[in-house]
């Protein structure tokens, strides 16, 4: 059934403007807006905002009896003015000509209508059924008002529909009180792929990619962060306060957390530093005195290491300790009584080998390490020549400083 | 003390290297092929007497520019989006509408410029302007905006052609100088008529929207704002710099014989006698700026079009994520290359309907941008104050009356 003879479906659109009759069918007014109450309920027309002689009237959904294009029948009269109400999302002035992010489609679109579904349960009422994109809404939008709406639906139905389902749209706010009041959650934008998210927010203008930014969980902000273009990074961090930075750098890894401080002001990057805890700080700072462009500024400070001579039961069980740096990490690194990296084994090897073997016998023939000075192109260089998965860093005396794992390495070559 | 005073120079320099691109660039693509022409023109036929109305014309552009940068800095928002978000979809439509139609004739003008400037050569148009097109199309689409943005800047740089074309002719500079500050009326229509278009083709629809689309691609915030303000400021001036050498270089090249050119490329052969590299920089200058402009315009019509209208945008999407932008984009450079070299078009008249457009389009962007920027919620601090609204609205209206005058004229007497 297409939407010219769907008479369950009223866009928007067609709503504005439609007269609304009292009891003795005398006209009131005209539909100006239509507001949504989402502490209430998440997609019900909640009130219809009339404009009759000089004030707006609110009409209640339990007010009206009947409703179709030929206009809006009420079924009470008692009627109070409208006055702003800071719990309503209303259609006209919130949703339409602005942006949303479509959490399916993974992008931010733009509002050209909303189709409502009107249910006739007793008596009718408006649901929001989906935000409508595309060329067919602009169509209806430029057409309403000029010509019929029974035409409009008509001469739209070649176009293909092209809409988002209400229940997959995010709406943005960037005004914190009022997100709290409007009760816009972030769980669907918590739930993509912090990729995804990353795209949705560069697209979006700064004050509300900020505002989410400030809004979401901050092992997802982390997460999502780490994906932004660096200089984007530094803006975001800058606006937001010094704790909620610190709490999102905690969650990052060193050496994105430096790579995102290093583009900021030395006074914001130290107010930042300041407010977070005292582990993951450490090897920030640390990361930090290196050359952005030196093995010191690709590599991260988080790095599995055992002792050579453990059996590989044992060294399996530490690995489990150290569950939370399981992540970024393909190879585990082997060092000797004083300290000194002597071999590197990949994980692949340690599922692999039979019981009682000692890490010493799993490492390769000879190990490819660099200094922490050397130059980012010579990074490049080895992991293409060796066909590396994770290289470490080591200082003169030969410890390990930190790991360059593959994926820095692909970070730098797409930024050329 | 004098160690702190050098770091905190070099900083700033730092910042204002950072800001460079978007307001220079924008400033500087203002000296299009139809920019060249009206130049070339008011030189020939009225020599150093035009020269005081850079000036203005500069003071003109830089407040217009300004507004724009700040626009986009402070809300990271395109002037399209703006547009819709504050308007609604029907004006934003409307004015869409307007601005392809607009910036096609453009794309035209620009594509006509490569082709006369490379004749000058001997190259045909047959030739030069598909090669052309093609090389504009991936330049956008296969390259990155930094890199593209790098090209754009060191193309900025050829424009001192000019510079150099201007001083070989050997002009009176003591005259120039004069001219330059001291205005000069005259009641005859063709003088008025030049005056008016100087102003008319300086500042373009196509750009508010370039400029401030570009200032929020290069992601400046408001804390930046005031080194791209001087990069805005610095290059308007620019600006008129090149405009006084083409003037002068012109002025100089018909001393004695004030001539009404038709083309940019007779201007050039008239500075022959003048040296064979006269008239080489000349037309490389024109070649420079027509390809420059012919790169920049269909990109940010698709840009603005498709931000307005909430359609996909950008080079980093597929072809089958953002078909209405890469199919606008590329019918842009097709038709606007295309009809330069079908047979019997009438250029002329195209052109000319561009000038009309633009000065129809023109008064509904400089009024929404003055409401725009003085929005409170929008701009917070960084709205217009007092003063700068009264300089602003009054510019916008001298603006709007010269280019609806050429417009007018136009129609009334075309070509």
């Amino acid at each position: 059934m297409t939407a010219a003879e769907n008479t369950n479906l009223l866009f928007f659109t067609e709503l504005v403007g439609l007269p609304v009759f009292d009891l003795k069918h005398r006209r009131i007014g005209r539909v100006r807006d239509a507001a949504v109450v989402p502490l209430i309920h998440p997609s019900r027309v909640d009130r219809i905002l009339v404009g009759g002689g000089s004030a707006w009237l609110s009409v209640r959904y339990d007010q009206v009896a009947e409703i179709s294009l030929r206009g809006i029948q009420l079924s009470n009269e008692k009627l109070y003015p409208y006055h702003s109400d800071e719990y309503m999302l209303r259609i006209q002035r919130d949703l339409l000509d602005q942006q949303i992010i479509d959490v399916n489609g993974r992008k931010v679109v733009r509002v050209n209508d909303v189709t409502l579904e009107i249910s006739h349960n007793g008596s009718d009422s408006l649901n929001v059924l989906e935000v409508d994109v595309g060329v067919r809404s602009i169509f209806r939008r430029l057409a309403q008002g000029v010509i019929p709406s029974r035409m409009v639906r008509y001469l739209q139905s070649p176009i293909p529909p092209n809409s988002i389902r209400w229940e997959f749209c995010n709406i943005v706010e960037a005004d914190p009180l009022r997100r709290l009041r409007l009760n816009i959650s972030t769980d669907k934008l918590e739930k993509m792929h912090p990729a995804d998210l990353a795209d949705i927010v560069e697209e979006l203008g700064r004050a509300d990619r900020e505002a989410i930014f400030e809004a979401i969980d901050s092992e997802v902000a982390a997460d999502a962060l780490s994906e932004i273009d660096p200089r984007m990074q530094a803006s975001i961090l800058e606006s937001l306060e010094p704790e909620v930075a610190a709490d999102i750098i905690d969650e990052m890894d060193p050496d994105q957390a430096a790579a995102a401080l290093s583009e900021l002001e030395a006074e914001t990057s130290e107010e930042i530093l300041d407010e977070m805890e005292r582990d993951p700080v450490f090897e920030v700072r640390e990361l930090l005195e290196y050359d952005f462009k030196t093995a010191g500024g690709m590599m991260t400070t988080e790095a599995i290491q055992l002792h050579e001579g453990l059996e590989i039961e044992a060294a399996v069980a530490q690995v489990r300790e150290q569950a939370d740096l399981i992540e970024n990490t393909h190879v585990i690194f082997l060092t000797n009584g004083d300290g000194r990296v002597t071999g590197a084994v990949s994980l692949n090897r340690l599922l692999l080998a039979g019981p009682g073997t000692r890490l010493r016998d799993l490492a390769g023939d000879r190990l490819i390490s660099i200094g922490p000075h050397a130059k980012e192109d010579r990074v490049t260089e080895l992991f293409d020549k060796y066909n590396l998965l994770a290289m470490p860093v080591v200082d003169d005396d030969g410890t390990l400083v930190g790991v360059i794992t593959a994926d820095d390495v692909i970070s730098v070559l797409r930024q050329k | 003390m004098i160690r702190d005073l050098f770091l905190r120079f070099r900083r700033q320099i730092m910042i204002f290297l950072a800001v460079l691109g978007p307001g220079f660039i924008t400033a500087v693509v203002d000296n299009d092929s139809g920019g060249i022409y009206t130049y070339s023109q008011a030189g020939a036929r009225w020599g150093y007497l035009p020269l005081w109305t850079l000036l203005p014309i500069t003071i003109a552009l830089i407040v217009t520019q300004e507004m724009c940068s700040r626009m986009g800095a402070v809300t990271g928002k395109g002037l399209s989006d703006l547009i819709r978000e504050e308007f609604g979809l029907r004006m934003t439509f409307g004015i869409m509408i307007l601005l392809v139609l607009a910036n096609l004739t453009n794309i035209m003008a620009e594509f006509a410029g490569v082709a006369t400037s490379l004749e000058l050569f001997h190259v045909s148009k047959f030739i030069s302007v598909p090669i052309a097109a093609v090389g504009v199309w991936f330049l956008a689409v296969k390259g990155n905006y930094q890199s593209v943005e790098r090209i754009f800047l060191f193309a900025c740089v050829i424009y001192i052609t000019y510079v150099i074309a201007g001083v070989l002719v050997k002009p009176d500079w003591g005259e120039a100088l004069i001219y330059s500050v001291r205005p000069r009326l005259m009641l005859d229509r063709d003088y008025i008529t030049m005056l008016i278009a100087m102003v008319g083709t300086t500042i373009a629809p196509w750009m508010q929207f370039y400029l401030q689309a570009a200032v929020v691609e290069k992601g400046i915030t408001a804390k930046e704002y005031r080194q791209s303000r001087v990069e805005v400021i610095v290059g308007c001036v620019l600006t008129s710099v090149i405009a006084f050498f083409i003037i002068v270089a012109c002025a100089g090249a018909y001393r004695g014989h004030p001539t009404d050119i038709t083309d940019a490329s007779q201007a050039a052969l008239a500075l022959k006698p003048f040296g064979s590299y006269t008239f080489l920089l000349f037309s490389a200058g024109l070649l420079n700026a027509s390809v420059f402009a012919a790169c920049i315009l269909p990109l940010s019509t698709a840009y603005s079009v498709c931000e307005g209208l909430g359609f996909e945008s950008g080079v980093s999407r597929r072809w089958s994520e953002a078909p209405i932008f890469y199919w606008l984009y590329t019918l842009l450079i097709v038709v606007g290359a295309g009809v330069v070299i079908m047979p019997k078009f009438p250029l002329v008249q195209m052109i000319l309907l561009s000038q009309v457009l633009n000065g129809m389009l023109l008064p509904f962007i400089l009024i929404f941008m003055i409401l725009l920027i003085n929005k409170v919620y929008l701009m917070g601090e960084w709205k217009n104050p007092k003063f700068y609204n009264l300089v602003a609205w009054l510019t916008v209206i001298i603006v709007i009356g010269m280019t609806l005058a050429l417009s007018g004229l136009t129609l009334r007497h075309p070509a």
